[in-house]
Parts: structure tokens; C-alpha cells; sequence
């Protein structure tokens, strides 16, 4: 690697690290405020549970010598001469590892025990994350190796977070009073920080995927602004036209789903593409997110309806807006007279969602049976910061 | 000696201060709270879920007054809080049997 490669990595992977406390921002303003402290741990908390799962076995499930295109083997456990540039590329790819299951924190809110969060997100990132991340991201995984293509992580990131998200809300039940009682975010200026180092996080997360210090890194960097900040205009134009206000947590939002929807094609689209593309996310998540009323389910931050949402809307994209002429690595998509990736790109999006949906439910399973999912009524009730972390997140008088 | 409880618009706060000042009060507590009455609460919108919020933030505004003054004071807040709108709140006036500066012990209208 050169020096500039090396240097633009090295940033790259602190500022991918600095989206998971960002999120836990974005999810903690959504929470209310007996549970904030609750919401900030489940975070800041994977971020150490997914370094040691990473380093010791994890980075060598996903990248390790190829096996039947599924999973790597056990060569770099204890990262077994992983020196230099793959030591560079095995740090980056660790803070991807980090905040795949810290998303999915945002749809058990209010309700989960933490040692189960403990234990779902170690097992989840010992067995599913490095898995998805071989099929994808790997020279030799099936999914890479058959042509599909996932830039920065729509389908090993956001879709399995999604899916994962959404089978441990039906393992878990919906929240206490659900439906009757107001939930509202205590805290949307927490909430607007959290996007913030999101969307500057998003830049190491998308440019930084190019590997290199390049031209496909600055394309990446290009095209997530501009589907950040359309997507937010979108999902706010939309909820103004609906309800008949705009509103912060909207704009937060709307660019939330932007950048989701551009992950995927992030190096791989044209700034034209990016603007159709982060139209449809900030429209389509939007949608998705309305729908859940209908379904009953209670995903309570929307990370289904945001983050699954919008790496199916990124990834299939992908597949009509992909141009060989903006990036050599990937085949042209519809648009541009392509047919057979399109067609990857979406039994991709199934796949993932097929193998996350399950393994995730059987691990949400496992965990029950061994520690129990949920807090109990009182606890519930009484806020997951006093019952189960003995503090408060506001402490008003001395 | 009155005690005078005003229940009040929190962006009127200042405007009833004010008038206060203006007719001689020289010390008053404030508190946020919620509640609501004929208002009864407002409906908040969160990612298109609609909340029905009942209890509303108000301030509560408490003036100890001497009974000459309870008129002119009640007089103050009423036309410093009203906008005309639902929700403007409710002032009470209450009976007080004794006040006592610590400081030096004084009692009754003095310490007022």
C-alpha cells in the first residue's frame, strides 16, 4: 500500500469506529428517558465485545482460507501472521464488525436484559456477522465470487443488521404498554449529534471501502453526501405532505436511510445515480417505516424500516445504476444495459436475509433459553438505567 | 395575608415577571410542571406515529401578597398571561395563616 493509502485507511478505520457512539447518540435521544443509559451501553458496550471476538477468531472466519465459499477457516485465529496491510485491512474491517450488531440494539429498546445483549451480540458476532462478511467481502465467498457486489456493506452491514433486528423483536415481544402508552424520543437534539457523526463517520464507512487513496474513494465520498442530504429532503418533503409538518427527527432520519441506500453502490454509481438512489431510500424508508403500525411488531427505533429498508432499496439499485465506466470492478446494471447482475444483486438481498433471518432467530433462542431475553415488568417500568445500571442519565438537583 | 398560585403559559413567564415587578412585588417562585385542564394535552408526531400528550408543560408562579394587594396582583397576572387562546391556565387564591422571614424572624405582613 502506499503512504496515502495507508494514511487514508488508518483514518478511515477511526472514523468508522466513531459511528457506533454516534449511533448510540442517534438511538439514545429516541429512547425515553429512564432508559437512555440502557440505550448508550447496549453500544458503547459492543464495541468491546466485537474487538475481542474480532481479533481472536472472527476476522479469520470471514477472511481466513476460503471453505466451500461459505466461511473462512482458522489460519488467522489469534491473527496468525496477519502483519502490515492486512493488519491495516483487518482493523478496518473490525469497526464494520462493531457497529453491524450495534444497529440492531435500536430495535430491542427499552426491553432487552443486558446480559443478554451481552451474550446475542457475541454469539451473533462470532457466527453470523463473519459468515455474511466471508459470502460478500471475500475473494472466494459465493456471493463475491458469483459477481454480486456490496461496496460498503448493504448486504453484510445493513440488511443483516435489519433482518437480525427483526427476528429478535419476534423473539422478544413488543415493549410494555405498546401501542397505548406514548413512547416519545426525550432527547431529539441528542438524537440530531448522533446523525451528525453518522453521516461524518459515513465518510470513512463508504470512501474508505475503496481500499485505496483513489478515485473510487473520492466517487464513494461524492456520492454519500449527496444521497445523505436527498434523502433527507426526501423523507422530509414526504412527512410534510402527509402529517403537514416537517420535523427533525425526520431530517435525521431521511438521512439516515440515504446513507444506508448508498453503501452499497457507494464506489460503484455515478453523483447522478446517487441522487435517484437517495431519493428512493429517503421515499421507500419512509414507506417501510409507516407500514410497521400495520404489522404490529415493535422495532422500536425502525431499524427494519430503516436500515433493512434501505439496503434492500442500496443494494438492488446497485444492480440498475452500477457503471463499469465509474468503477472497473463491477459489471454495468440495467440502466446501462446489463441484466444478469441485477438479477444477482437481488437473490443476494434474499439469501442474506433467508440465512441472517434464521440464524439469528435460533441464536435469539439460545440466548432465552440460557439467560432469558427480557427484563421483568417492574424493571421495565421502572427503566432499564436504574434497574439494571443502578444510574441515571439526568441528574437534576446535586 | 393571600397566597396566589398562578398556573401559566411557560413563554409567559416573563411577561408576568414583569408585571409583577411592575405592581410592587418583590419575590416570587416559579416552578415547570405538567397538567392539563380544558386543554386537555396536545397530540405530538414522531416518525407518522401520532402520541396524544395529556399532560403539558405549564409554570406554576406562587406570590405571598398582603390582602390589599391580592386585587391589583390577581389584576397583574391575568392581563400579563392571557393570549385569548385555550390553555392561558387558572390563577388561585388561598388563605395564609402565617409567614416567617428566617433570617430575622419577622412574622406576618412584615415578612412579606
Amino acid at each position: 500500500m502506499s503512504e496515502g493509502t495507508i494514511a487514508w485507511l488508518l483514518t478511515s478505520s477511526a472514523l468508522v469506529l466513531f459511528m457506533t457512539p454516534g449511533l448510540a447518540l442517534f438511538y439514545g435521544g429516541m429512547v425515553r428517558s429512564k432508559n437512555v443509559l440502557n440505550m448508550l451501553m447496549k453500544n458503547f458496550f459492543t464495541i468491546s465485545i466485537v474487538t475481542v471476538v474480532w481479533t481472536v477468531i472472527g476476522y479469520s472466519l470471514a477472511f481466513g482460507t476460503d471453505i466451500g465459499g461459505f466461511i473462512g477457516g482458522l489460519d488467522f485465529l489469534g491473527l496468525k501472521g496477519v502483519e502490515g496491510d492486512a493488519l491495516l485491512f483487518m482493523v478496518f474491517q473490525m469497526m464494520f464488525a462493531i457497529i453491524t450488531p450495534a444497529l440492531i440494539s435500536g430495535a430491542v429498546a427499552e426491553r432487552m436484559k443486558f446480559s443478554a445483549w451481552v451474550l446475542f451480540t457475541t454469539l451473533w458476532a462470532l457466527i453470523v456477522y463473519p459468515i455474511v462478511a466471508h459470502w460478500a467481502f471475500a475473494a472466494d465467498g459465493w456471493l463475491f465470487a458469483w459477481g454480486v457486489r456490496d461496496f460498503a456493506g448493504g448486504l453484510v452491514v445493513h440488511i443483516n443488521a435489519g433482518v437480525a433486528a427483526l427476528a429478535l423483536v419476534f423473539a422478544l415481544g413488543p415493549r410494555k404498554g405498546y401501542g397505548t402508552e406514548p413512547m416519545r424520543p426525550h432527547s431529539l437534539p441528542l438524537t440530531l449529534i448522533g446523525t451528525g457523526i453518522l453521516w461524518f463517520g459515513w465518510f470513512g464507512f463508504n470512501a474508505g471501502s475503496a481500499l485505496a487513496a483513489d478515485g473510487i474513494a473520492i466517487n464513494a465520498f461524492v456520492t454519500t453526501q449527496i444521497a445523505a442530504a436527498v434523502a433527507a429532503l426526501a423523507w422530509v418533503v414526504a412527512e410534510w405532505m402527509k402529517t403537514g409538518k416537517p420535523t427533525t427527527l425526520g431530517a435525521a432520519s431521511g438521512a439516515v436511510a440515504g446513507l444506508v441506500a448508498i453503501t452499497p453502490g457507494a464506489g460503484f454509481v455515478s453523483p447522478m445515480s446517487a441522487i435517484v438512489i437517495g431519493l428512493a431510500g429517503g421515499f421507500l424508508c419512509f414507506g417501510a417505516v409507516n407500514l410497521k403500525s400495520r404489522f404490529g411488531y415493535d422495532d422500536s427505533l425502525d431499524v427494519v424500516g430503516v436500515h433493512l429498508a434501505g439496503g434492500i432499496v442500496g443494494s438492488v439499485l446497485l444492480g440498475v445504476f452500477a457503471q463499469s465506466s465509474v468503477n472497473e470492478f463491477v459489471p454495468d446494471g440495467l440502466l446501462f444495459g446489463g441484466g444478469a447482475f441485477f438479477i444477482k444483486q437481488v437473490v443476494a438481498v434474499l439469501a442474506v436475509m433467508a440465512f441472517t433471518f434464521v440464524a439469528s432467530y435460533i441464536l435469539a433462542r439460545i440466548v432465552k433459553a440460557l439467560v432469558g431475553l427480557r427484563v421483568d415488568e417492574n424493571q421495565e417500568t421502572e427503566g432499564l438505567d436504574i434497574s439494571l445500571h443502578e444510574e441515571r442519565g439526568y441528574v437534576l438537583s446535586e | 395575608m393571600k397566597l396566589i398560585i398562578a398556573f401559566i403559559k411557560p413563554f409567559k413567564l416573563d411577561d408576568v415577571k414583569d408585571a409583577l415587578k411592575g405592581v410592587g412585588v418583590t419575590g416570587m417562585s416559579v416552578g415547570e410542571i405538567r397538567g392539563f385542564g380544558r386543554q386537555s394535552g396536545q397530540t405530538e408526531v414522531y416518525r407518522g406515529a401520532e402520541y396524544k400528550v395529556e399532560f403539558v408543560p405549564k409554570t406554576r408562579v406562587e406570590v405571598a401578597v398582603d390582602d390589599g394587594d391580592v386585587e391589583r396582583v390577581v389584576s397583574a397576572i391575568e392581563g400579563a398571561a392571557r393570549t385569548g387562546e385555550i390553555g392561558d391556565g387558572k390563577i388561585i387564591v388561598l388563605p395564609v395563616e402565617q409567614v416567617l422571614r428566617i433570617r430575622t424572624g419577622e412574622r406576618g405582613a412584615d415578612a412579606i
